[in-house]
């Protein structure tokens, strides 16, 4: 045997497939992609604009109070996990602040939407609005949130604008996952040490006052027939699993009565919690400093 | 203040480690792609998830405790792979395939 026939042997073994790179990601697509951006025909173009504005307010404010929480988690693992929640949320507000502005057809794109309205423009609910004061309170308020969207979104996905509902669809899949995040931590800490059941029950106390609200009827979706949904049918699918984690988690529902409406309004007709104004302040403050700035 | 702190400290130090398998869309096989820390196996599963497969790397994952793993020591590397060094014939290719045998 010759060396000549060693080296083919070895190139015959190293040779490179088409496959080389597969442990790299591959096959991203675009949710969005070929479909058919103009508002339907019976859909109310202005309650349209005003639906996706105010889901969108949703997920732009809760994730901001999710980003402020990186660099703060107890692991790094648990960090990054957060990180990836808050960014799938980003990511959620861009398509529905940008599908607000189409729907709205005054010229405003997702930025100016996002970070040149005052506090009452905002339309999120008051769920989203405050820090949590621990990490038990950032896993009871994104099993509230994050199951509250999913039993939305899981309706939208039926939605007569279908860009409404390719949105909804892509959230599903993203949703999913962060409640069952949330609903993990909080099985674990509930039914945890003594002290993590203690603190869990409290966050439990903090966040549930706001509940309530998701569920109020919302004279934007009415409008929307076909193309929204209405809040209060969420109820049920949204009880039965915070049943379930909470059984699971041996800890109790509170009863605390919901925080009231102020003159009959809250979150969805612009009336907000103070903390709102502490979050666009940061939020807005590059973007207002230098208006359209770009890099 | 002191004593949540010095508890966090103990139950941190207390998570085991994980090493984490991946498979790609196109990979046949699962392929070790780093370690992490998690309080049980459930865990390790979500963090491998958020960890390794944020850029679409992966259809199926696998966490093994690092513990359960048995492996070879770098001071038996020359009598556990020097052997095999110098026989290149042991791999089947110095052989004329027939036209007719398949999947070769």
């Amino acid at each position: 045997m010759t060396n000549d026939d060693d080296f083919a042997a070895y190139q015959f073994l190293a040779q490179e497939t088409e496959d080389h790179r597969w442990a790299f990601g591959t096959g991203f697509s675009d949710p969005l992609e070929g479909i058919d951006t103009s508002v339907p025909a019976g859909v109310d173009a202005a309650a349209l604009a005003a639906y996706c504005l105010a889901l969108g307010d949703d997920a732009l404010i809760y994730s901001h109070r999710l980003q402020q929480w990186v660099t703060r988690m107890p692991e790094l693992e648990e960090e990054t996990a957060l990180a990836n929640i808050a960014l799938d949320l980003l990511g959620q507000a861009r398509l529905l602040l940008s599908r607000a502005g189409q729907a709205e057809g005054a010229g405003r794109d997702e930025d100016r939407l996002a970070f040149f309205r005052t506090e009452g423009e905002f339309r999120n609910v008051r769920l989203v609005e405050a820090a949590d004061a621990d990490f038990a309170e950032l896993a009871g308020r994104l099993l509230v949130f994050s199951a509250w969207r999913l039993a939305l979104f899981g309706e939208l996905t039926g939605s007569a604008d279908p860009v409404l509902a390719a949105i909804a669809g892509k959230g599903v899949k993203e949703l999913t996952y962060h409640r069952d995040y949330a609903a993990q931590w909080v099985i674990r800490l509930g039914d945890g040490t003594e002290l993590s059941h203690a603190r869990m029950q409290a966050a439990l106390a903090v966040i549930w006052p706001l509940f309530d609200e998701l569920f109020r009827a919302d004279a934007v979706a009415a409008r929307l027939p076909g193309a929204a949904a209405d809040p209060a049918g969420l109820r049920a699918e949204v009880d039965g699993v915070l049943d379930a984690v909470l059984g699971a988690a041996t800890l109790d529902r509170p009863e605390g009565a919901p925080m009231a409406p102020v003159a009959g309004q809250t979150g969805r007709q612009g009336v907000h919690t103070e903390a709102l104004g502490y979050v666009l302040a940061e939020l807005q403050s590059v973007a207002r400093a230098y208006p359209d700035a770009t890099w | 203040m002191a004593e949540p702190r010095d508890e966090k400290a103990e139950v941190r130090s207390g998570w085991p480690l994980y090493e984490v398998f991946l498979r790609g869309k196109r990979g046949l096989n699962h392929v070790h792609v780093g370690s992490l820390h998690a309080a049980d196996a459930q865990m390790a599963l979500h963090h491998a998830r958020d960890l390794y497969t944020r850029r679409n790397e992966g259809v199926s994952i696998w966490v093994v405790a690092a513990r359960d793993i048995t492996a070879s020591s770098p001071d038996e590397k020359d009598p556990f792979f020097a052997p095999s060094g110098d026989k290149v014939y042991r791999h089947p290719t110095f052989y004329d395939i027939p036209e007719d045998v398949p999947h070769m």
